[in-house]
């Protein structure tokens, strides 16, 4: 536990200094969000249809960029390679890793979506369901976008690289939290949508630290 | 799996009796005929090293004669592509996470995040290695990088930074060493000082493994050295 | 338990068992192919409702449970490979996965040239085919994986590592695009391959499943054989047989 609170605090501390690592997937959301009525044209109803859709491709591309970056600096450096040889102290750092990765794009995510609301012309229902999935499903997002990255973090090519992997898998989630959005829109209830995502969230927490573990393993071996 | 079992183990480091559990008769560390093969290319092969409490053991050669590799397999790091290393008669595998917690081990690339201060980067190898806190600022005092502790690491020169890497031998209770060109940048006096150091650590039953280009300054009882050649 | 097995982890025992099989397999899997094939489009009859245009079924459903299979396939290499460290096992993976791409992308082909006349239009996002492109994604993701590394070990595991994710991943994908669809347009549509086939035309399709299914098998092991060569090349007695031939 102490090991995981110090690793959670390195990790926080490097976030405060490297402050492009967070901020500009949190821009990019924005910029990406603002697209889609130039695209498709500023219509309010076209675009309270289209917006659980938007949000959530717009939040996991965003998480997807936030994540690249997150084990090329340990790896470079070495920090990874003596913490595999080290073993103990690896959960916790993944563990922190997930943290903060989360706390610092997915967290920001649930924060902007009133402004996201804005932007749209999303109604209150729809604005508490999509405070909902975001806030059950970022850390999902985060899990396996770092997963993602600890494959990669060693691969010549990272960035579309880890777009390619990790994006089919968020197939699921997307349905689900635009799903339970459409729905809350028309009034109708969202709660199994919700159970589905917990559900989801629930596996990935068990299942996919491990999964971390022996990808950055195998990367350094 | 093992990952989870082990960080209970963490608060259990401390209290390793200091110095070693020495056995002359039983070899610490023992390759067996190891062989290593990177993009197509045959390393070495049929190489046997032994290495027992107490002892030193310099592995020379030239670049990609495969020093690194040979240590990243007795790190446990990498799987030896043929034979087997075995601590305390036991193979890798076997001793898994108690392995681990004897070994000390220091890459190429020294382990520290250029971000972060020379306290900072300390402080997290003291966590990693599941040692209680202490005075940092004596120990950097004492490796020369007093007035440097405050500064992110990519302000000071690679020496400076290699210092603070090797910080970690001052306070961890290891008895293994693995250290992959340890005197690297450093000047004379942070040399002399590194192998005064060794002397110490193999006088209370440690035992070390290093590559390095340089000859040893202080002459040790215990070297064995390794040499690796050049294969095509 | 399994100690009768670990010969069979030896590359040089697989390279020799894999040269012994892949004449026989190759040759099973051309007679049948030409049998269902041949049986299946000229001496069935047609279909009541969709006239010939059905027949592509003879490549379209092998295809389409052989990518499947063949992925079940890759992930119990790739569980094989990470769990025991059997080398063999990682490099199957490698072989597997472009066979399983290529069923893939024929089905997913055959599905479209089967959509054309039965829904009018190329494309129509129904839940098997969109479950099918996730597919070929998913494939496509461990190759590119494979490939990324300039140590070939590392990528040979990191796409083990991928498949079996990939492989718990599936059933979920596959049940939420399933639901999905229903959710967002009616299954009538979906429904046309389901009611029960004539034994006139389930045998040949049957015949034809067979073939896809030991076509991959005598592709796995000229795969394999080539990849057993390439990592073991400076090993003794890939040199005595390059030498000795």
């Amino acid at each position: 536990m102490v090991t995981l609170y110090r690793f959670t605090q390195r990790e926080l501390r490097l976030l405060a200094r490297q402050k492009a690592d967070w901020l500009n997937p949190l821009l990019f959301f924005v910029i990406v969000l603002s697209l889609f009525p130039l695209g498709v044209g500023p219509e309010p109803n076209l675009l309270r249809i289209m917006a659980p859709g938007i949000v959530w491709i717009a939040a996991l591309l965003s998480v997807l960029l936030a994540a690249e970056r997150l084990f090329k600096d340990d790896y470079r450096n070495g920090v990874i390679e003596q913490l595999v040889a080290a073993q103990q102290p690896l959960l916790s750092f993944v563990l922190a890793k997930l943290i903060t990765n989360w706390l610092s794009t997915g967290l920001p995510l649930v924060l902007l979506s009133p402004l996201v609301a804005l932007l749209l012309n999303i109604d209150q229902a729809s604005l508490v369901a999509m405070v909902f999935t975001l806030l059950l499903g970022t850390p999902l997002l985060s899990l396996l976008s770092v997963m993602g990255a600890a494959l990669t973090v060693s691969a010549d090519k990272g960035g579309i690289l880890l777009a390619l992997l990790i994006l089919p898998l968020y197939i699921p989630l997307l349905i689900f939290a635009s799903a339970a959005i459409e729905a809350a829109s028309m009034a109708l209830p969202y709660h199994g949508q919700l159970a589905i995502m917990l559900a989801m969230l629930l596996c990935a927490m068990a299942l996919i630290p491990l999964a971390v573990i022996s990808a950055l393993k195998l990367n350094v071996s | 799996m093992r990952a989870i079992l082990t960080v209970v183990d963490s608060q259990r480091l401390d209290i390793k009796p200091q110095p070693f559990h020495v056995s002359t008769a039983q070899p610490l560390l023992e390759g067996r005929e190891l062989c290593c093969i990177r993009q197509d290319r045959v390393l070495f092969e049929q190489q046997n090293l032994v290495l027992r409490a107490g002892e030193l053991l310099q592995v020379a050669g030239k670049n990609g004669a495969g020093k690194s590799s040979l240590l990243r397999i007795l790190a446990g790091l990498a799987q030896p592509d043929e034979g087997a290393v075995y601590y305390r008669q036991q193979t890798l595998a076997q001793a898994g996470a108690g392995y681990a917690a004897d070994l000390c081990y220091i890459g190429h690339q020294s382990g520290i995040h250029e971000q972060l201060t020379a306290l900072e980067n300390v402080s997290f190898w003291r966590t990693a290695s599941g040692v209680a806190a202490a005075d940092d600022f004596t120990l950097l005092a004492k490796l020369g990088l007093a007035g440097l502790e405050d500064i992110p690491c990519r302000m000071l020169s690679a020496g400076q930074q290699r210092r603070v890497a090797l910080a970690r031998l001052w306070f961890v209770k290891r008895q293994l060493w693995i250290l992959d060109e340890p005197f690297t940048a450093l000047d004379q006096g942070a040399i002399a000082m590194l192998q005064q150091h060794f002397l110490q650590h193999l006088q209370s039953g440690g035992a070390i493994v290093l590559t390095t280009h340089q000859p040893l300054q202080i002459t040790y009882e215990a070297l064995t050295t390794l040499e690796l050649v050049y294969r095509w | 338990m399994f100690k009768w097995l670990h010969p069979y982890a030896k590359p040089e025992t697989v390279y020799h068992l894999c040269g012994r099989l892949y004449p026989w397999l190759m040759a099973l899997a051309v007679l049948l192919l030409l049998l269902g094939n041949i049986w299946g489009l000229a001496f069935t009859p047609p279909d009541y409702q969709q006239g010939d245009s059905y027949r592509i079924i003879h490549i379209h459903v092998p295809s389409a449970i052989m990518s499947m299979g063949t992925y079940s396939a890759m992930a119990i290499a790739a569980f094989t490979a990470l769990v025991w460290q059997v080398k063999v096992a990682q490099w199957s993976v490698l072989a597997l996965a472009p066979v399983g791409a290529v069923y893939t992308a024929i089905a997913l082909i055959t599905g479209m040239a089967w959509g054309k006349p039965m829904w009018g239009t190329w494309w129509v996002w129904d839940a098997r085919l969109t479950s099918e492109l996730i597919l070929l994604f998913l494939y496509l993701g461990v190759i590119a994986l494979s490939g990324a590394f300039s140590d070939r070990q590392t990528g040979a595991k990191a796409a083990s590592l991928l498949a079996v994710i990939g492989v718990i991943n599936l059933p979920v994908i596959h049940f939420s695009v399933e639901w999905w669809n229903t959710l967002h347009q009616g299954a009538s549509i979906t429904k046309f391959a389901k009611p029960s086939i004539d034994p006139s035309m389930l045998w040949p399709l049957l015949i034809s499943i067979l073939a896809f299914k030991i076509l991959m098998l005598a592709l796995l092991c000229l795969r394999l054989r080539n990849a057993i060569l390439q990592n073991e090349q400076h090993r003794p007695w890939v040199k005595a047989l390059a030498g000795g031939h």
